[in-house]
């Protein structure tokens, strides 16, 4: 918690700093409030007193208020300003953090904690951090200063505001033992709910296909029940404490003027009139430093959420991206295009077995590189390792001769044209989707090429029938367009960015098999020398590569084109069976 | 093992959470506060004599609290006795009747005790209950989930169903904790302090009354003013935290197009913007407290000088000023709680609409009066002019007819889209059909009840459903009385006994977010889950789609064995896979176009021909 106040500017300091004397100015005039109010009492008391006094006393105390008012809301002003600062700096830095980050961290934290982390977490901390400097502060000063005010004025009154101050310490100390903790738990039973209501909801057909209703009630029952003993738990727990904190309220009052009654008893006569107007101030003084008290508890009550969230914070911005730039701008100028494999291995952190064990290949310049092999064998974690998502165990991978390690990730990145499995649209315009990123740093990026890119990608059609075609918005997620659709762009993206190198990641697969062809072959018009490596599941998509090779759990297992890899590769074969007939095959 | 939460859950708890300071409530609205509310007291019904008493009790907790400084005036009066004063010219020291201040103590400590057992009764009361009723809501919406046609969820995101059960009845069991009571303890509070007050002096009462006015016009002033920042705020929230759920779950884009910098500069602007609508909505927000504490002490000094002056004039003795201390208190703290209790109740109101909307939807008809049933069946089933569209005013399909023999495989292909998956829908009644009928040997299937119609099949989806819990639990599901041996012969029929056999727990694995199966070896348990029920009918629904086309040979062994013996209809995406199948139905944009078997359909040269041919179609050149 406290490590991730590091990141509090020297000027923020400053802010906390100056607030802090306003916090002192705002004490000693709350505080200020009762003396006059002796005076008064004493004026009253005292037969024969002047009314202007009176009147002069009162001013001070309006005074005092407003005072007080002002450097409350200076205070308020300073705490709102380096609170939401803060909170935009954290959230900048985390944002940069993660912008840093490879797939693989990503991939640790998952990209919905993440998420989670820079938003929720933030405000956890904002929200704090501003009642912090507000209560944390002032608390203990008003408390300390009052107590010394009061100190002197009655054993027995310090006795019961003492008593008073434990009664409220001993139940903040059992709700934070007992209770808090439940309350962290209560988020897992809340998710178990949850959990159990999303089940039932994504297998409705299941749930009802096979007459389960019954059985998915009992499930949420049990769930349903756990969560609402700890809520009955937690609410009824803190359901005590307003009435206790009110009570001591009321009995410290009662005890101060009953003590009173005893002490002014036993006083002098002269001394009377003193016992009794510091009774008086007394009994608010006890006040300010319950109320005190009390801020303190709900400081404390804030605290575990909010330290959990510092804690996930910091543990994002703690870890370092495992990759990191090269120094080289350029690849060998003889070696345009090429991408060579040489005997890569790859595994995961903290995992036993390589995904990839031992890689060999290279493409040439304008080649078409195929890799097909079964789920789980390996094929996009290998063409990740092109654009450096992931950094290969052992081995090294070429790109135009260079090691991928040793570029200025910028220039690496500019060479490729990359299309993920899952294809990504971003909120904006069509154009902007394809023009995405450095396509658009040439500012001569003209719309006639964007058009261009879109026409090899098949996607003129329905570009053009949408509203406003290629200014047409596009939702977060691309929702408003269809997955076949949305691959589309994404290649037009890749085609847009003009590359030497395409990396096509199972990119055609929410095409119908039509579009596929007809997509691959203008591909192959238009851009003649870019190479390009593609990895498929259909057999069609790949046959007329110029090599294909076939992964079988991690490992190479076949060279060569369709033909050669008929004859002599029996896992291609399989493959190409389960996709195409006899006849099919034997018409090749 | 789906645990992610929606974007709009995400974003809804999120303005939970930020909606205005603490103890402000949020903004959202119910559209019908009258009606909810009285919607949601039939719904307590049987709890609200409970409730009535907790509110009593509530109420006389805070009335005992408004009789305290009453009695501190007594005491302090009587205190004064001992205070010297002037009789006459001269002073005179009086003696404190000690009787007097000790009954007066007692009566004092009996009256706060009682407040405060009132008081913990009543919170108690309302804690037990609230959790109560919360509970009953979720296990009213669960439970309609399982009732509400299918339809409703055409147009309604799971998302926002799980928002109900958790979020919003989270929302309703908070507000109505907090809520009722305090309102109704401020209220007595505030009327209690006002009359007290009244009775004890009207002039410092007014004074009371008034410095409390002032100060209250200044605080809704200024919370009015705020009301544009904290929309702000959480428009400001609402578009950084598109903008990072954008940017991080697109990372590798971004990283591959070196769209970092734009990302940046966007993010950059996106962040200023909320802090400055931040800092302002926090700030306004912050001016509460000490706005309350303002109002407290100028009431106070008020209380005191108008206080001074009476008790000089010889009008109050000053006990009366002692009172009045503890009565502005008593008098403003109510206020904030009231306005806070109205938002609260507006929360309620807000969160409740959306409960109750869920829970009034339409349900499925009941069916009780069903007494024909479907028992051995053969396997015969026959369309007969059937009529179906999702909308009345858009037909899907048109007098579809066609008898299909016992033990017959019938595929239904077509582009995705198509609404191949309508005659599934039709066949297991998860929709009715608008016009014609659908028999099981002869046996229309409206006539029986639909748990009837769903005994008689077994079903394998495209989507994998498994559920958190053993291998075992998944695979025998709902079925009641399968033993072990059963369980252990369907998964070698399937051929993944093996694979179980190498997990730590074998069937007692556990699948969670940390099983690693892959989308074969799921397709492979959801069939084995489909033997277990062994139905004479089969829907096999794009099962194997996810699945690459090896895996796809092993799962379809898996299925070919399933197939066995039973009439079986197949929805495939591969055509290379149903080309044996007795009947194809072709489908296109939602209505069946061509039907017959595969050479038929061929030699007819239509769509079906055409889609078939480009699958195998070579290149151009």
């Amino acid at each position: 918690m406290i490590k991730i106040f590091k990141y509090l500017t020297p000027k923020d300091w400053a802010i906390i700093g100056a607030s802090l004397i306003f916090i002192i100015a705002q004490v000693w005039l709350d505080l200020k409030l009762p003396d006059y109010m002796t005076e008064i009492t004493m004026l009253v008391q005292t037969p024969g007193s002047a009314m202007r006094d009176v009147y002069i006393a009162g001013g001070y105390m309006i005074l005092c208020t407003l005072g007080s008012l002002i450097a409350a809301i200076i205070v308020g002003f300073f705490a709102a300003r380096v609170g939401t600062s803060f909170s935009q700096r954290l959230r900048s830095l985390l944002f940069n953090k993660v912008e840093s980050f490879s797939m693989e961290e990503i991939n640790r934290f998952s990209t919905s904690s993440l998420i989670t982390r820079s938003t929720n977490d933030i405000i956890q901390i904002q929200m704090l951090l501003v009642l912090a400097l507000q209560l944390v502060i002032k608390a203990p000063i008003m408390a300390t200063w009052a107590i010394t005010k009061i100190a002197g004025k009655g054993f027995e009154w310090s006795m019961a505001t003492g008593i008073a101050v434990i009664v409220i310490l001993v139940l903040v100390t059992f709700l934070i033992a007992f209770v808090i903790p439940k309350f962290k738990k209560m988020q897992a039973l809340i998710d178990d709910v949850t959990r159990v209501t999303r089940e039932n909801l994504t297998g409705l057909r299941v749930v009802r296909a096979y007459n389960a209703e019954e059985y998915q009630k009992t499930k949420f029952e049990t769930a349903n029940k756990a969560l609402t003993d700890a809520q009955m738990f937690t609410n009824r727990a803190m359901a005590t404490m307003m009435p206790v904190l009110m009570a001591t309220l009321n009995v410290l009052s009662l005890a101060i003027y009953w003590i009173g009654a005893y002490l002014i008893e036993a006083a002098q006569a002269i001394d009377k009139l003193i016992v009794f107007s510091n009774m008086v101030v007394f009994s608010m003084y006890a006040m300010q430093v319950i109320i005190s008290f009390i801020m303190v508890v709900i400081i404390f009550i804030m605290l575990p959420r909010a330290s959990v969230s510092a804690k996930r914070i910091n543990e994002v911005l703690d870890t370092n991206p495992s990759i990191v730039d090269g120094k080289e701008a350029a690849g060998k100028p003889d070696l345009v295009g090429e991408v060579t494999f040489n005997n890569v291995s790859f595994k995961y952190p903290d995992a036993a077995d390589y995904v990839l064990d031992d890689i060999t290949f290279t493409a040439k310049q304008g080649e078409t590189l195929a890799f097909i092999g079964s789920t789980g064998s390996g094929k996009s974690t290998l063409i990740n390792l092109i654009p450096r998502l992931f950094d290969a165990t052992k081995g090294e991978v070429l790109v135009d001769g260079v090691n991928v390690k040793d570029y200025k990730l910028e220039a690496l990145y500019s060479k490729i044209g990359y299309v993920p499995q899952k294809a990504v649209l971003f909120k904006g315009t069509v154009e902007s989707n394809v023009a995405y990123g450095d396509n658009r740093s040439d500012d001569d990026l003209s719309i006639d090429e964007v058009k261009k890119a879109i026409q090899i990608a098949q996607g003129t059609d329905f570009v053009e029938k949408m509203q406003d075609s290629y200014s047409a918005a596009i939702t977060q997620g691309g929702t408003n367009v269809s997955g076949g659709q949305k691959q589309r762009l994404a290649i037009a993206r890749a085609i847009c960015r003009k590359p030497e190198i395409y990396i096509f990641d199972d990119s055609f697969s929410a095409l119908d098999y039509k579009t596929d062809r007809a997509l691959r072959s203008k591909l192959k018009q238009e851009t003649a020398g870019v190479t390009s490596i593609i990895v498929a599941q259909r057999i069609g998509t790949i046959m007329d590569a110029d090599q294909i090779l076939v992964l079988d759990q991690g490992k190479i297992v076949g060279k060569g084109n369709h033909k050669e890899l008929l004859n002599s590769c029996s896992v291609y074969r399989e493959i190409a069976m389960s996709q195409l007939s006899e006849e099919e095959l034997d018409d090749e | 093992m789906m645990s992610k939460q929606t974007p709009k859950t995400r974003n809804r708890q999120f303005a939970d959470r930020m909606n205005g300071p603490p103890g402000m409530g949020s903004n959202e609205k119910a559209k019908n506060f009258k009606k909810t509310w009285s919607q949601l007291l039939r719904y307590c019904k049987s709890y609200l004599p409970v409730i009535l008493t907790a509110l009593i009790l509530a109420s006389l907790s805070a009335v005992f609290v408004v009789i305290g400084p009453d009695k501190i005036k007594d005491m302090t009066n009587e205190i004064q006795n001992g205070l010297p004063a002037l009789i006459n010219g001269v002073p005179i020291v009086g003696a404190i009747d000690m009787s007097i201040i000790i009954s007066i103590g007692t009566m004092l400590i009996f009256l706060y005790a009682g407040s405060a057992i009132f008081g913990l009764i009543e919170s108690y009361i309302m804690a037990t209950i609230t959790a109560k009723i919360s509970k009953n809501m979720r296990s009213d919406i669960s439970r309609k989930i399982n009732k509400i046609p299918f339809k409703y969820f055409d147009k309604t995101s799971y998302g926002d169903v799980i928002s109900r059960v958790t979020n919003d009845v989270d929302a309703i069991g908070q507000t109505l904790n907090q809520s009722l009571d305090q309102l109704v303890r401020a209220i007595t509070l505030f009327a209690g302090s006002m009359i007290m007050m009244l009775i004890t002096n009207w002039i410092m009462a007014l004074t009371a009354i008034g410095a409390s006015v002032i100060g209250f016009v200044l605080m809704i002033a200024i919370m009015s003013k705020s009301q544009k920042y904290f929309a702000e705020q959480q428009q400001g929230l609402g578009n950084i935290n598109g903008h990072i759920e954008e940017i991080y779950s697109g990372h590798n884009i971004v990283k591959a197009y070196n769209g970092g910098k734009n990302a940046k500069k966007t993010f950059e602007h996106f962040n200023h913007s909320l802090y400055d609508s931040g800092w302002k909505s926090q700030f306004l927000s912050g001016l509460m407290m000490p706005l309350m504490m303002f109002i407290g002490n100028f009431g106070y000094v008020a209380v005191c000088v108008v206080g001074a002056i009476l008790a000089m004039n010889g009008t109050i003795p000053f006990a009366v000023i002692i009172a009045f201390m503890i009565y502005i208190r008593l008098f403003t703290q109510p206020l904030t709680q009231m306005a806070q209790s109205m938002q609260q109740l507006q929360r309620t109101a807000a969160a409740s609409e959306r409960v109750f909307e869920f829970l009034a939807e339409e349900e499925l008809t009941d069916e009780s009066q069903k007494l024909q049933k479907l028992e051995n069946i053969q396997g015969n089933v026959e369309f007969k002019h059937v009529h179906f569209g999702y909308e009345p005013d858009k037909p899907v399909i048109n007098d579809f007819s066609a008898k299909i023999d016992a033990g017959q495989k019938i595929a239904i292909v077509g582009p995705t889209g198509a609404g191949k998956t309508t005659i599934v829908n039709l066949l297991m009644r998860f929709y009715e059909i608008d016009n014609g009928e659908i028999c099981i040997d002869n046996t229309p299937t409206y006539q029986v009840t639909r748990e009837n119609v769903h005994e008689q099949f077994c079903m394998v989806l495209q989507d994998t459903w498994l559920f958190e819990g053993t291998i075992k639990e998944n695979i025998i599901y709902s079925k009641q009385g399968i033993t072990d041996e059963e369980v252990i012969t369907v998964c070698k029929t399937v051929g993944i006994h093996h694979f179980i056999r190498t997990l730590p727990n074998g069937y007692n694995t556990i699948l969670n977010d940390q099983t690693n199966l892959s989308a074969g070896q799921k397709q492979l348990l959801t069939i084995a889950r489909a033997m277990i029920q062994n139905a004479p009918l089969l829907i096999l629904d794009e099962a194997t789609s996810s699945v690459d086309t090896r895996t796809e040979k092993i799962v379809q062994e898996a299925m070919d064995k399933l197939t066995h013996g039973r009439t079986s209809f197949v929805i495939a995406h591969r055509l290379s896979t149903i080309r044996n199948a007795d009947m194809i139905l072709v489908m296109k944009d939602g209505d069946i176009i061509e039907n017959g078997n595969h050479t038929e359909l061929l030699k007819k040269g239509g769509f079906y021909a055409e889609l078939y041919n480009s699958q195998f179609e070579q290149h151009d050149q």
